[in-house]
């Protein structure tokens, strides 16, 4: 199968509009039209339930002409695409890092995972909730400690907020 | 201040060192033979900076700099084994240890490892890093190149080389911090041509060679220089032998031909070396049985065998057949041989159809300029050629050239694969081919105010825009280069071809070259491995049959040298048939495969590859010659040695060496004008035969690992996925014009000799009505000849 045919099967019309619009944005030459990809992968992976495929990436990387292995870097290097793994209805994401962490983060953790009965980097068995891998530091460190609900920022939790949060999930 | 505008004078450890403008420390240092310990860095490859074990102390600067990626600045003072930077320089290397695993005796880098030199030199005796080390699953990478991923230490050189050198970004650094793994995620191994570089690059045991796993340790092998037999390139090779075997090639700095990089043939080609079906002793058949026998018997029996043809059938009657991979030494004395015999039949351009214009050849079809010249050419015309898989380095040249700006152009019977981009790629169907580059030629004549000879101007066809584009890039300076690649060179209007390249790259004012096909193309017509002259070219007295013509007139005697009927010859169905019915075929030979144990009456055991000294004339006249330092198998012997002793068998005049220095000198003494240049063709039509006919146009070239007998024995490189295998390839609308689709997986091809069953691939590289089958692969021999005229029916 050449590169041409999986972009082709893969993405649809309006998925091919939607990354030229990203693309639109670069200039249009190897380096530019990569740095597209970050985009391009949001929308696959927000039109495929909140995850992406193998061909996903490869398709991504075909449309925008850069090398497949460097698609890949990108999409396992972020914590916020969902590579290859399957994901719940909704993605928590706690911030561990160095500010939250002087600020009790690491219990927050705790008590979210007993609370849910998953390790972060799993989903509950009813695929309600992601407890999204350890993550880097969320940029919200003057909200320390802090948790990312679908895209959305919570700062200064206390636990109680954490139940509320959780709990108004469905 | 520094005298020169271009240097710039630093101080390195209290001593004074002229650096160019702008370069990286570490190349000044290393040119004036500072050491500064270093992971990441490559002088071939781009900068990055992740290793920081080149850290050094700079005057000024508050935090060690890396010298990799610090520029130098006039009266800079750098301290590389100060406290301070010795201090930094053992910090990154605890950090680099924290999850390299200790297994260094089971290691196979163990002894030639980068990482292990520097922990002696900058490493604590003890760790205090008392956590778990990280693990990381081993990926299968291919046949070639062996993984021990735990090791890695995360340069990136391996990745870097693939993306910048090889063109073909297979690995990535895949997730992040502590789990970052160099990988391909995609599983599908590294396929490029070059891969088995990133062995070499990879400063530990991470990435090493697969098939000479826990051969030997690196302190036990001895190192020889040696030259690689597989292409024109002539690559610089070590050999390492361990007691007198040969265990493994790695590549020999020389930034003249193969700067630091080798091609995986080059590398891998040794892997034949031990095949089934390797000639130990001398043989001879007796009433169709196969007899090893003593040498003398079997020189003797060789000598009646060829001298009985010449004395019942005149010395025309037999014929020489030399491989173009053979050594200078083993052409010279075979045709030597032959022509003591009376006989002028000798050649050993076996690929060719078309030798009609050899009488105002040039002395030697040469590259027309050198390697490392190709990457100044202002244009690059590629006349029937995949350099890619031809010659690996010198596409690599042409890559270089091409990401600085060059425009490169190809006009091939189909489309490939390249790892480069091209200006112009048009894919003509072999059949019009002369028509389109004749087009192509009169596209420049009108540029250049010139007149195409009209035998020329008689075959070629209308200007079209392409042609017109790829005449105005040849023209914009007259510095381009026009190359024909080996697929003209087999075609049947060879001659032809040349005839209109010569006139394109002297209308365009530029350079005309031939890509030889093999390690010794250039090398036999200086040997006198050719018809119409002896050796330096002098013409012979009367001139011989060419190799094709020796086959399909069929002779009664053949003397063959290391070649294999069906895979080496231009027309394997007509060779098969020749030398069947020949009373008689003496073949000197490295291996003896089926066919040749079937046709030949003695088989006479040689060295191989490392295991006889010898010269290789690359495609730039450059006359590299090596020493034997393999041991051949029981009783093979050297060549030269046994053509020696057959002319002295044969009671021929001249044959009485001492040792294989007197032959190069004699030959070299006969050779004063080494490489002419420029190289040119006569420019008209002088024979060749258009391909014409009903059906569809054949076209093939040889594979990558089907070029001469001990590549196509080296298993590992038979496993890759472009070793090329036998099948027929056809646009899609051929495909649909046949009406295959949803049909069977193979068809029935059927050539003018034979037909042949094979297995079909619809292809939109392939022009529309060609059917493209490989030659030189086994299986294929009914079709005959690489090019021509078939008929591709459903099953
Ligand atoms: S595999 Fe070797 S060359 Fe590649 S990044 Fe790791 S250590 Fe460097
Ligand atoms: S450390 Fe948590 S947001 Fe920065
Ligand atoms: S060699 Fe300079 S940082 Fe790696």
């Amino acid at each position: 199968m050449t590169e041409q045919s999986v972009a082709e099967k893969v993405l649809s019309a309006d998925q091919c509009r939607r990354i030229d619009h990203w693309l639109a944005k670069f200039p249009d030459d190897e380096q530019g039209r990569a740095s597209a990809i970050i985009a391009a992968l949001h929308i696959l992976q927000d039109d495929n339930g909140g995850a992406l495929q193998r061909q996903h990436v490869e398709a991504v990387a075909a449309y925008i002409g850069m090398p497949r292995s460097s698609a890949f870097e990108v999409a396992t290097f972020y914590s916020m695409f969902h590579l290859d793994e399957p994901v719940g209805r909704h993605k928590v994401n706690f911030c561990t890092n160095l500010s939250c962490c002087l600020n009790g983060a690491d219990e927050l953790v705790a008590y979210a995972e007993q609370k849910l009965g998953v390790r972060q980097g799993e989903t509950t068995a009813d695929g309600r909730i992601t407890l999204v891998r350890e993550e880097e530091c969320l940029a919200a460190c003057t909200g320390a400690p802090m948790m990312i609900v679908d895209g959305h920022y919570h700062t200064h939790l206390p636990r109680e907020r954490i139940d509320e949060i959780l709990d108004g999930l469905s | 201040m520094s005298a020169n505008e271009e240097t710039v004078t630093i101080e390195v450890d209290g001593s004074a060192v002229e650096a160019r403008k702008g370069e990286m420390l570490i190349q000044a240092t290393d040119r004036a033979g500072i050491h500064i310990p270093r992971f990441c860095y490559h002088k071939h490859l781009p900068v990055v900076a992740n290793c920081r074990m080149c850290l050094v102390e700079i005057e000024k600067a508050p935090k060690p700099m890396p010298a990799c990626a610090t520029p130098v600045a006039e009266g800079m003072k750098v301290a590389t084994t100060s406290e301070h930077a010795l201090k930094a320089q053992r910090g990154v290397m605890e950090f680099l240890l924290i999850n390299h695993p200790l297994d260094c005796p089971i290691c196979d880098q163990g002894g030639e490892c980068e990482l292990q030199d520097v922990a002696m030199g900058f490493g604590r005796g003890i760790s205090r890093f008392t956590e778990g080390k990280r693990v990381v699953a081993d990926e299968d990478l291919g046949p070639l190149v062996g993984t021990q991923m735990t090791r890695c230490i995360h340069c990136t050189r391996c990745v870097r080389f693939l993306d910048t050198v090889a063109g073909q970004k297979e690995l990535g650094g895949m997730f992040r911090g502590e789990h970052m793994e160099i990988a391909t995620y995609v599983e599908e191994g590294i396929n490029s041509e070059l891969s088995g570089n990133v062995i070499d690059l990879c400063p530990v045991g991470a990435l090493t060679n697969k098939p000479f796993a826990f051969r030997a340790r690196p302190w036990e092998l001895l190192s020889f220089p040696a030259v690689s037999p597989h292409d024109g390139v002539g690559s610089n090779l070590s050999l390492h032998t361990l007691r007198g075997q040969i265990m493994r090639v790695v590549p020999r700095e020389n930034q003249a031909i193969n700067e630091t990089w080798i091609a995986d043939r080059d590398r891998y080609g040794v892997e034949g070396l031990k095949a089934e079906d390797r000639l130990q002793y001398p043989m001879v058949k007796r009433e169709g049985q196969w007899h090893e026998v003593p040498w003398e018997t079997a020189l003797n029996r060789a000598a009646e065998g060829l001298k009985g043809v010449v004395e019942r059938h005149g010395a025309a009657e037999l014929g020489g057949l030399l491989a173009p991979s053979a050594t200078l030494e083993e052409l010279y004395l075979s045709a030597r041989l032959l022509r003591g015999l009376g006989s002028g039949n000798v050649d050993h351009r076996l690929r060719e159809g078309d030798t009609s214009d050899q009488a105002h050849a040039p002395l030697v079809p040469w590259l027309g300029q050198s390697i490392a010249e190709l990457e100044e050419a202002s244009a690059v015309l590629l006349v029937g050629s995949y350099a890619r898989h031809e010659q690996p380095l010198i596409n690599h040249r042409l890559r270089k050239a091409a990401l600085a700006g060059t425009p490169i152009m190809a006009l091939n019977p189909r489309r490939f694969e390249w790892n480069l981009p091209l200006a112009v790629e048009e894919a003509v169907a072999a059949d019009q081919w002369v028509q389109r580059l004749g087009g192509v030629a009169q596209a420049v004549a009108e540029q250049t105010g010139g007149r195409l000879p009209d035998s020329l101007a008689a075959v070629a066809g209308p200007i079209d825009g392409t042609a017109r584009e790829i005449a105005r890039r040849l023209t914009e300076e007259r510095t381009a280069a026009v190359l024909i690649g080996n697929m003209a060179t087999s075609h049947p209007q060879a001659a032809t071809l040349r005839a209109l390249a010569g006139f394109i790259a002297e209308q365009s004012g530029g350079r005309l070259g031939v890509l030889p096909e093999a390690a010794n193309t250039v090398g036999g017509w200086l040997a006198g491995a050719v018809p119409h002259r002896e050796e330096g070219g002098h013409p012979a007295a009367a001139a011989g049959k060419a190799a094709h013509e020796m086959v399909a007139q069929g002779l009664k005697g053949y003397f063959l040298l290391n070649v294999e009927p069906e895979r080496d010859l231009w027309n394997p169905q007509a060779a098969r048939t020749a030398l069947g019915e020949a009373e008689q075929v003496v073949a000197l030979t490295v291996f003896a495969d089926d066919t040749l144990r079937e046709v030949a009456d003695v088989l006479l055991p040689m060295g191989a590859f490392g295991e006889s000294a010898g010269t290789f004339v690359n495609a730039e006249g450059r006359w590299q010659s090596f020493r034997g330092v393999g041991e051949p198998p029981a009783d093979a012997r050297p060549g030269w040695r046994v053509l020696r002793a057959l002319g002295t068998v044969l009671a021929l005049d001249g044959f009485a060496y001492n040792d294989i220095a007197e032959i190069y000198g004699e030959l070299a003494g006969r050779c004063q004008e080494r490489c002419p240049e420029p190289l040119s063709y006569p420019q008209e039509v002088l024979g060749g035969t258009a391909i014409a006919g009903d059906g569809l146009s054949l076209a093939g070239n040889v594979p990558i690992y089907a070029g001469d007998p001990l590549v196509r024995r080296s298993e590992p490189l038979q496993r890759t996925l472009i070793a090329g295998r036998l099948e027929v390839r056809l646009a899609p609308a051929t495909v649909e014009r046949l009406g295959l689709a949803g049909g069977t997986e193979r068809v029935r091809v059927r050539g003018a000799a034979g037909s042949v069953e094979l297995p079909w691939v619809a292809d939109a590289a392939v022009p529309p009505e060609t059917a493209w089958i490989p030659a030189g692969l086994a299986g294929r021999a009914a079709l005959g000849g690489p090019f021509g005229k078939v008929a591709v029916e459903a099953l």
